[in-house]
C-alpha cells in the first residue's frame, strides 16, 4: 500500500478535523497500479505553520484554504513555487473569485475544491491526484532506468573501444623501443596482432552504426515484399571464404515462394550475423543448414551449425549488448558482442521470436519466426 | 654466490595482447610472471603458487571476474596485494576507489588503476605494495 502525505491548511478546527475522518478510511485503487493509495493527514492552523511543516517534511499534497489568519493561502502558494517544493496544492475557499482563482492557477495550484465541500468532492478529487502523482512517479523510475541501461552501455562500449587502442599502443611502443631488433621482420607478430586489433575494432564501429540506427528508429525502411532464398543466398556469397578456410558445408534449403514483407537491408543483418556466427563458432570440417519455411503464415528462418553449442545458461545472456559468451573454445574467435543483440533488435521490429537450441560440443541453431504481416 | 629469488606477480586479463605487452613490461622491472587470460585459470594457477601480488583486469568473463578473482585470492593469500587495472574509468562515470572502509568491505582490492598507467607509475605503485 502506498501512502500519500497531505497536509490541510486551514484555520477552522471544523474543516480540519472533516478532512482527517473522510480520509481515514479513504484509499485509491486503479487496475494499473500495482498498489493502493492511502493518506496520511497533516494539519496546520496558519501559512506560517504550514511553511514551517513543508520545510521538514515531504508532502505530496496540500489542501489550502486561501484566507487565513496571518499569511494568505495563496502566499503559501508562492513559497512553495519559490522554493521548487515538489507537491501538489489545491486551493480550498469560500471565496473563490475568480481573482484568486487566476492567481493561483498562475502559481501553480492544481486544482480548486469550493467551500462548502461534499465528501464525494474532496475523493473526486483526492482521487484524480493519487492517479497522477503515480504517473508523475512512474515517469520518473523509467527515466532513471533508462539513464542506467545508456550508462551501462556507454561504459560497456569504451571499454570495448579502449582495449584494441590500448593494445595498438602498447605494441607501437614497443617497436618504438625497437624492443626485438631493428629489423622491420622483427616485429611481424606485434604487426599481425595490430592490424587484427583495428579490423576487430572497425567491426565494432560497423555493428554500433546497425544498432544505433535501430535503436534511434532512424534507419529509413522499405518495407516490400522480399525473396529471402536470394537474400539468404548473398549472404552465403559472403562467408564463402571463411567456410572454405575451415572446410564448412553450407547448404540452403529452401521454397522460392519464401517471400514475406520486409526491409530487406534487415534482412541481411540478420542473414550476415547469423551466419558468421554459424562459421566462427562451428568447428573444422562443420555444416550449416539454412532453412526457409512457411507455417500457418508465419515465415520460419532456422540457422543450424555443428559447432561448439553453448549451456542453457549462456543462452538467456547471449541477446545482450555485448555479450560475448567467454570459454577456452571462444577466447580466439574475435567478435563485437553486438550481432546477436542488433538480430534481436530487428526481430522486435517484426514482434519475431527467436528461439535458440543448443548443445555444447553439438552445435546450435537459431530459429527465426515471424509473424504473418 | 648470494642468489637472490625474482618477486612473482600473478597477470590476469582476457586481452591476449595487453597481457603480452604489461608482461614484457613487468619484467623489465625485475618480476617473475604468471599470466592467465580467465578466471579458470587464474584459480589453476594460484591452487598451485603463491603469487607476491596479483594485478586483475576486471571485465573479464564477466563484467565482475576482476572483482571475484579478488575475492579467491584474498580468502587463500589474505596478505597478497591485488591491483585491479581496468579500462573503464572517468569518462563513464563508472569509478572504484578503495580509499572508504565502505568500499573496502566489499572490494578486496588494494588499488584501483587504470589500463593507460605509464610503466615507471605501475613500477612505483608495484614497489608500494610490496614494500621494496
Amino acid at each position: 500500500m502506498g501512502k500519500l502525505n497531505l497536509l490541510v491548511v486551514d484555520d477552522e478546527p471544523g474543516i480540519r478535523s472533516g478532512i482527517k475522518r473522510i480520509l481515514e478510511s479513504f484509499s485509491v485503487s486503479y487496475p494499473f497500479m500495482d498498489e493502493d493509495f492511502d493518506f496520511e493527514v497533516l494539519e496546520a492552523e496558519t501559512g506560517e505553520e504550514a511553511i514551517e511543516l513543508l520545510d521538514n517534511y515531504l508532502f505530496d499534497i496540500v489542501l489550502l484554504d486561501n484566507k487565513l489568519p496571518g499569511i494568505q493561502g495563496i502566499e503559501v502558494l508562492e513559497y512553495i513555487n519559490k522554493q521548487a517544493i515538489d507537491v501538489i496544492v489545491v486551493m480550498i475557499t469560500s471565496y473563490a473569485s475568480l481573482d484568486i482563482a487566476v492567481k493561483a492557477t498562475k502559481s501553480g495550484a492544481y486544482d480548486f475544491v469550493p467551500k462548502p465541500f461534499t465528501p464525494k468532492e474532496l475523493r473526486n478529487c483526492l482521487e484524480n491526484i493519487a492517479k497522477q502523482l503515480f504517473l508523475r512517479r512512474m515517469t520518473q523510475k523509467m527515466q532513471v532506468e533508462g539513464k542506467q541501461i545508456r550508462f551501462q552501455f556507454l561504459s560497456v562500449l569504451s571499454h570495448e573501444l579502449k582495449s584494441p587502442i590500448n593494445a595498438v599502443e602498447g605494441y607501437l611502443k614497443l617497436m618504438q623501443d625497437k624492443r626485438n631488433g631493428d629489423l622491420i621482420d622483427d616485429y611481424k607478430d606485434m604487426i599481425d596482432r595490430s592490424l587484427t586489433r583495428i579490423d576487430e575494432m572497425r567491426s565494432l564501429i560497423l555493428d554500433l552504426l546497425d544498432f544505433t540506427k535501430i535503436e534511434s528508429g532512424k534507419k529509413t525502411r522499405n518495407i516490400k515484399p522480399v525473396y529471402l532464398c536470394e537474400v539468404a543466398g548473398r549472404c552465403m556469397d559472403l562467408v564463402q571464404p571463411l567456410c572454405i578456410q575451415k572446410d564448412i558445408d553450407i547448404h540452403l534449403n529452401c521454397n522460392d515462394k519464401v517471400s514475406f514483407k520486409a526491409d530487406v537491408q534487415e534482412m541481411e543483418i540478420i542473414f550476415n550475423n547469423l551466419l558468421s556466427n554459424a562459421v566462427k563458432y562451428n568447428k573444422q570440417g562443420g555444416r550449416i543448414d539454412i532453412n526457409l519455411t512457411k507455417e500457418k503464415g508465419d515465415t520460419i528462418v532456422a540457422v543450424t551449425d555443428t559447432g561448439i553449442g553453448m549451456e542453457k545458461s549462456d543462452i538467456e545472456k547471449l541477446f545482450e549488448d555485448f555479450v560475448r559468451i567467454k570459454s577456452e573454445q571462444t577466447k580466439h574467435i574475435s567478435g563485437t558482442g553486438l550481432g546477436l543483440s542488433i538480430v534481436k533488435k530487428i526481430a522486435d521490429l517484426y514482434s519475431a521470436s527467436i528461439l535458440v537450441d543448443s548443445e555444447p560440443g553439438k552445435g546450435s541453431t537459431f530459429t527465426l519466426r515471424f509473424p504473418e504481416n | 654466490m648470494l642468489k637472490i629469488e625474482k618477486k612473482k606477480i600473478l597477470l590476469v586479463d582476457d586481452d591476449q595482447d595487453y597481457l603480452f605487452q604489461l608482461s614484457i613490461a613487468i619484467q623489465d622491472m625485475g618480476f617473475d610472471v604468471a599470466t592467465a587470460t580467465t578466471q579458470k585459470e587464474a584459480e589453476d594457477i594460484i591452487e598451485k603458487l603463491k603469487p607476491d601480488l596479483a594485478i586483475l583486469d576486471l571485465m573479464m568473463e564477466n563484467q565482475d571476474t576482476g572483482f571475484i578473482l579478488c575475492h579467491i585470492i584474498k580468502n587463500k593469500y589474505p596478505d597478497v596485494p591485488i591491483i585491479i587495472a581496468s579500462a573503464v574509468t572517468a569518462e563513464t562515470g563508472l569509478l572504484f576507489d578503495v580509499d572508504s572502509e565502505e568500499s573496502r568491505q566489499w572490494i578486496k582490492a588494494d588499488l584501483f588503476l587504470d589500463k593507460g598507467i605509464r610503466t615507471d607509475q605501475l613500477h612505483k605503485e608495484i614497489n608500494k605494495l610490496l614494500k621494496i
